[in-house]
């Protein structure tokens, strides 16, 4: 028989945290702090709202885009939060998690040999994205010493007259680190100066803590018809599992995204639509909630670490924290097996995250502060065995 | 006074005073003083423990009594509230706006030491002009806690 598989599928690279799934849904009294979502249900007002939709036989598909008053809220409600105009008829885009709306940016912008840089440590996506998409991905290492943020002369030296498009992602997954206006306007300088798109990963927006609020790229002078804004439900409001997320982006570039989404996928899940409307209009309180109780669990981490003497940079923003463990002369991957075999606990190697994120681990906390006081006894127990060696 | 403090120990009275620091990015002496200046403020007014006592073979009856009084020239409604609010089996005593003048909420061991309360002791003050009482028969949810659900973390162990 033929080779029935795709080239370009073969060769992408599977997920590294495959592996540590596998060993640790096999240890009962492991802990985990390797989740990627929030630990809190979905609000019950938007819960009942989905309820409500079913009840009322709301069990149909909805236009391409998804339905008008949702769209509407969501455009309405970026330009009260973040200062962005998009027009809800054709600039808002309702896709099944931020995940469909990645994949869909780059399929309508990318042809073969399009190059797209991408920031790293960065979410498992991107790089698969872009090589399904026929785009040739250029990684930038990301440094501890800058707090993970993008700089000036990185982008710079990533750019060649291939670079069509870049993926910034902040708050990031899985550094933390956030990036302000101030930081943002030297690389919106240069994606106006050398035509480059920007997708903006917004998924974490929601969950930037301290004194600066979040900030979209897509708000600076200019950058809008080159800024395609990706965010949803899913951890704003914790609704992973409903599968809704949103693109918002230039009129030209939507309609091409709408395109595929339309052949693909049809419309984002109805029901989930449905309760969205009650999150974006009534939901700010559960997120202000919520993000109180994140912030708390992640000045404890902070506080936590300088006890034990584990070096980690402040995030200020999603929920993790990427301490480096270059000290103890281990790979983040033999750091991460022997803290899983030796203390049952469970976090994920800083390099599932690209290459650049060797020397550190990633840390949730998605977690109670019972379960992570757990977990900060075990892992100091791990570090001191090996300090004390 | 630091309300934040507060909001963690109306969740959880047992949290110490070093996680209570550390969730706040605080210093644990200020912490410390500051809980100790609330306990004397009366701002902070016990630490209680919320049991299901349903799960506990020991009968327990709980009362909703709604009061209506006449308010005593002066003294207004304080001085009834404080008559009531002094016997060990009442709970809790609110002043109310609406159809009657105060919530008492009590507890008893059963139904007949509760209703010779209301019918001994309440009734007979001579402000109070009547009552209707109400039992609870299951508590679902209590101070924002909710009875009887494991929450189980249902989340995937190791996700993206
Ligand atoms: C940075 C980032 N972007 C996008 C996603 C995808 O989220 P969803 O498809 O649930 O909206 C995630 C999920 O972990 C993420 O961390």
């Amino acid at each position: 028989m033929r080779n029935p598989l795709s080239k370009t599928v073969v060769n992408i690279k599977p997920s590294g945290i495959r592996k540590f799934f596998d060993i640790v849904s096999e240890m009962p009294n492991a802990i985990s702090l390797g989740v990627g979502e929030p630990d809190f249900d979905t609000p019950w007002h938007i819960r009942e709202e989905g309820i409500y939709s079913l009840e009322k036989g709301r069990t149909f598909y909805t236009s391409n885009s998804g339905l008008l008053e949702l769209r509407e809220e969501i455009c309405k409600w970026y330009k009260r939060k973040y200062n962005v105009d998009y027009d809800y008829r054709k600039e808002a885009l309702l896709t099944v998690g931020g995940s469909e709306g990645i994949d869909i940016a780059l399929r309508a912008m990318l042809d073969p040999g399009d190059e797209v840089i991408v920031p790293e440590p960065c979410y498992v996506s991107y790089v698969a994205c872009v090589e399904l998409a026929g785009g040739v991905p250029v990684s930038i290492p990301l440094k501890n010493e800058n707090e993970f943020r993008l700089t000036k002369e990185e982008l710079l030296a990533a750019v060649t007259d291939k670079t069509k498009v870049l993926i910034l992602a902040f708050p990031s997954n899985p550094t933390g680190a956030i990036m302000t206006r101030k930081d943002l306007e030297p690389i919106a300088d240069i994606c106006k100066e050398k035509d480059i798109i920007v997708i903006s990963d917004e998924i974490y927006s929601e969950l930037t803590y301290g004194e600066e609020e979040h900030c979209t790229i897509g708000s600076l002078p200019d950058m809008k018809e080159r800024t395609i804004i990706i965010n949803g439900f899913s951890k704003a409001y914790a609704m992973t599992g409903w599968r809704l997320g949103y693109a918002l982006a230039p009129a030209l570039i939507a309609e091409q995204m709408t395109k595929i989404h339309q052949f693909a996928i049809m419309c984002a899940p109805t029901t989930s639509q449905y309760a969205a409307i009650s999150a974006i209009k009534d939901g700010d309180k559960d997120i202000a909630r919520m993000r109180e109780s994140y912030d708390k669990r992640r000045h404890f981490l902070l506080a936590t670490f300088k006890e034990m003497g584990l070096p980690c940079f402040e995030p200020k923003g999603a929920f993790y924290m990427f301490p480096c463990i270059k000290e103890f002369g281990l790979t983040s991957d033999e750091f991460a097996t022997r803290l899983l075999e030796e203390e049952e606990l469970a976090v994920v190697p800083g390099t599932a995250f690209g290459d650049c994120g060797e020397g550190f681990i990633r840390i949730s906390y998605a977690y109670s502060i019972d379960e992570l006081k757990e977990a900060m006894e075990r892992l100091n127990n791990f570090i001191k065995r090996f300090r004390n060696k | 006074m630091n309300i934040e403090i507060l909001k963690l120990l109306e969740t959880d009275s047992k949290m110490t005073v070093t996680d209570i620091a550390k969730m706040l990015g605080l210093d644990e002496a200020a912490v410390a003083a500051d809980i100790k200046a609330m306990e004397e403020g009366k701002i902070i007014c016990g630490y209680h423990t919320m049991i299901d006592w349903d799960k506990v073979a020991e009968e327990k009856v709980t009362a909703l009594i709604e009061v209506k009084v006449t308010p005593q020239r002066g003294q207004g409604f304080d001085r009834i509230a404080e008559r009531i609010y002094n016997f060990e089996e009442v709970n809790a005593v609110y002043l109310m706006a609406g159809a009657f003048d105060f919530t008492v909420i009590l507890q008893g061991t059963s139904l007949k030491e509760v209703s010779r309360f209301v019918s001994e002791k309440l009734s007979t003050m001579e402000q109070i002009i009547s009552t209707s009482t109400h039992f609870v028969l299951k508590k679902y949810k209590d101070h924002g806690i909710i009875f009887d659900v494991v929450k189980q973390d249902e989340r995937l162990v190791i996700a993206p």
